[in-house]
């Protein structure tokens, strides 16, 4: 049976709790606190009220008909994540965790932000539980992804732009834990994707695990069986461990993640720490595969889309690619944005950057498999926040 | 004896505390960083810090991170710092000398491969910023193969339970974090020190040293009377960049002198 992490937060070799001693003791009390509430029936009874009325779970799964009969083979479902209220699922996470805050009495929330899905969930669950929210993000990633500040602002958070190094998520990242390791004791760090130290994987795994226990009751009213495959985009890798970790004892459905390939990952610039196999290091509290040179100095990664673009990966994902129990491919910028024009014109849906990853891979193997096989892709994430970035790509201003 | 035993035994004996002062190697050169070693050692360091730059400073303030970019941009590395230690000691056989850093720079190269060259070239101890006493296990194993001195952080936060802990790995001197920050803040809480410092003392048997926002002279006399050595690292790493290459040994120089001066005031 599979069961991960061990009681010291390892999956295997990866994961664990590599941060300076400052904040050993607040990831130990969230460790415990967030032990104690995890099987508690009503901080259960309050996730689930504000999944459902707040968030507007259970989020659809759809058949992308038109696309999936264009394309000539396998059908394309989407889970659509797209529609939850902030437009993601980072809004699962925000919520699980906003709701461990509250009962640990901190008054104060941070955030790191790349794309700024998971900054305006912060920032959102804040302002629905009443608690000040500093959200740090990469000067770059800000001008990428203007629409996004200006929410996470409107929401009354401040946003602090991050100069330093590549001026993306992980500087993002490197900030934010400056912060708490200065106001760790009336700060809770909402940590936005499934990596970082120990609990951090575990707990937003067990957060985003909403949307593969839905699927799993889902598909089989739709199509009366599991799909063939679930497919999902991975950053660090929340929405994606979230659909995969219940379909691990499916022996039946593949599981892919899909990541970054930038310009491909011959290339060098690329956002792929799995499918490229880098070398196992250690960065932001935990150890897993990780983008960086024959030094250790982590380097610059690219990917047009900021979710993804992050030199290393959740813990659990490195365990599974050891494993085999998932594969993991890489889908580049202009197959990304190939995929999300398609789901525009197809299906009338406009996609996240980072779930048109997800949805590439999809449109790339489909069309090689019978047409009762199904394709279940995670739609991580609706593209209002892209708009600058592809009218930019197509020489266009706003 | 190692060297930093000799060290603090000797100054024990002189009842003096030590001073520890930390600066990046590599800043703002490569060239400078073996000069500025000896220079501190002349001026009254008793035993060096000498910080490895990495991309990803999580602990550091702007200052040190700072020095990691500019060492970085010089193609400073692991490799190229225990080359500068090999150096250093042809000169100089007693000072004991720190590396402190990441441990990802580290795990590149390989704790057995590590720990093998720092016993070559002459380093005395290892701190590794985000390996806390429950990731060791590797480094702790090879480093103690080697004969060096795991150093290890306490924090305003530890608890009990953890500074026994770390009584337990601790080899050298063990380094109390006098503030909850990154390195270079400026809230050091000297009632926290005074008060921290004898709970440490009832689990560890080694010298305890006091560093993070000791900025002047001032307060290093303050903390020094508290401890058993001061480290001084965002103040002298902010001196050296606001050097002039002509000046840069001598105004370190200065400074170092007069946070030693400020140390051995009775
Ligand atoms: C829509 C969307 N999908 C995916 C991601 C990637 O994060 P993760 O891998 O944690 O799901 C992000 C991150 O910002 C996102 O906004």
């Amino acid at each position: 049976m599979y069961n991960f992490p061990d009681s010291s937060g390892h999956f295997g070799p990866y994961g664990g709790i590599y941060m300076a001693e400052t904040l050993i003791p607040a990831v130990e009390e969230l460790r415990s606190q967030y032990l104690r509430f995890r099987d508690d029936a009503e901080f259960k009874a309050e996730f689930a009220y504000e999944l459902k009325h707040y968030v507007g779970r259970p989020s659809p799964i759809y058949h992308a008909k038109r696309l999936s009969d264009d394309l000539g083979g396998a059908q394309i479902y989407l889970k659509r994540e797209d529609l939850n209220h902030t437009g993601a699922h980072k809004i699962n996470n925000a919520i699980g965790q906003a709701l461990l805050a509250k009962r640990m009495g901190k008054k104060r929330v941070i955030a790191e932000t790349g794309a700024g899905m998971h900054g305006v969930a912060t920032a959102t669950v804040a302002a629905r539980f009443g608690m000040e929210c500093v959200v740090y993000m990469g000067a770059e990633d800000i001008q990428r992804q203007a629409p996004n500040v200006f929410r996470m602002k409107l929401l009354g958070a401040t946003v602090v732009p991050v100069e330093s190094g590549s001026k993306t998520l992980k500087d993002a990242c490197n900030e934010a834990i400056r912060d708490w390791v200065t106001n760790v004791e009336s700060t809770f760090y909402i940590f936005g994707t499934a990596a970082g130290p120990h609990p951090y994987p575990m707990m937003v795994r067990d957060f985003q695990c909403v949307i593969g226990n839905e699927a799993k009751v889902q598909m089989p009213e739709m199509i009366g069986r599991q799909p063939d495959a679930v497919i999902a985009c991975v950053g660090g890798g929340s929405n994606a461990i979230g659909m995969f970790y219940p379909y691990i004892e499916e022996k039946n459905v593949r599981i892919i993640g899909v990541e970054a390939g930038g310009h491909g990952v011959g290339s060098g610039a690329h956002a792929a720490p799995l499918t490229a196999n880098a070398k196992v290091g250690v960065l932001h509290g935990n150890k897993v595969y990780l983008m960086q040179d024959e030094n250790g100095q982590i380097i610059e990664t690219h990917s047009i889309s900021a979710g993804l673009d992050y030199p290393g990966v959740g813990p659990e994902h490195c365990l599974l690619k050891d494993l085999g129990r998932a594969e993991y491919v890489a889908i580049t910028d202009d197959e990304a944005l190939a995929a999300f024009d398609a789901l525009c014109r197809f299906e009338g849906i406009i996609p996240a950057l980072e779930s048109s990853h997800a949805l590439a891979h999809a449109m790339k193997i489909a069309p090689g498999m019978a047409r009762d096989k199904v394709l279940l892709v995670n739609l991580s994430g609706r593209g209002d926040k892209d708009m600058n970035t592809v009218a930019r790509i197509k020489g266009i201003t706003l | 004896m190692s060297r930093i035993q000799t060290t603090f035994d000797k100054l024990k004996q002189q009842q003096r505390r030590a001073l520890i002062p930390f600066f990046t190697a590599g800043d703002p050169k490569p060239a400078i960083t073996v000069p500025l070693l000896h220079a501190m050692v002349a001026a009254g360091a008793d035993v060096i810090e000498l910080g490895v730059p990495f991309s990803d400073p999580m602990a550091d303030g702007p200052t040190i991170q700072r020095a990691s970019e500019r060492a970085l941009k010089h193609g400073m590395s692991l490799r190229g710092v225990l080359d500068m230690v090999a150096e250093f000691r042809k000169q100089d056989s007693t000072t004991p000398l720190v590396l402190m850093g990441y441990g990802n720079p580290i795990e590149a190269m390989g704790w057995e491969t590590f720990a093998r060259r720092c016993a070559e070239v002459g380093v005395d101890g290892v701190l590794t910023v985000d390996f806390p006493p429950e990731e060791s296990h590797e480094a702790f194993e090879h480093l103690q193969a080697h004969g060096i001195d795991p150093i290890f952080l306490i924090a305003p936060t530890t608890n009990e339970a953890r500074i026994e802990l770390v009584a337990r790995l601790a080899r050298g001197y063990v380094y109390y974090v006098s503030l909850k920050g990154v390195t270079g803040a400026g809230n050091l809480d000297l009632s926290d020190i005074a008060h921290k410092i004898p709970q440490l003392r009832k689990h560890i048997r080694l010298p305890i040293g006091v560093g993070f926002g000791i900025r002047d002279a001032a307060t290093a006399h303050a903390v020094s009377k508290l401890c058993d050595g001061v480290v001084v690292g965002s103040r002298i790493v902010q001196e050296i960049e606001n050097s002039s290459e002509q000046k840069v040994l001598e105004n370190v120089a200065k400074l170092v002198r007069e946070l030693r001066v400020a140390i051995d005031q009775a």
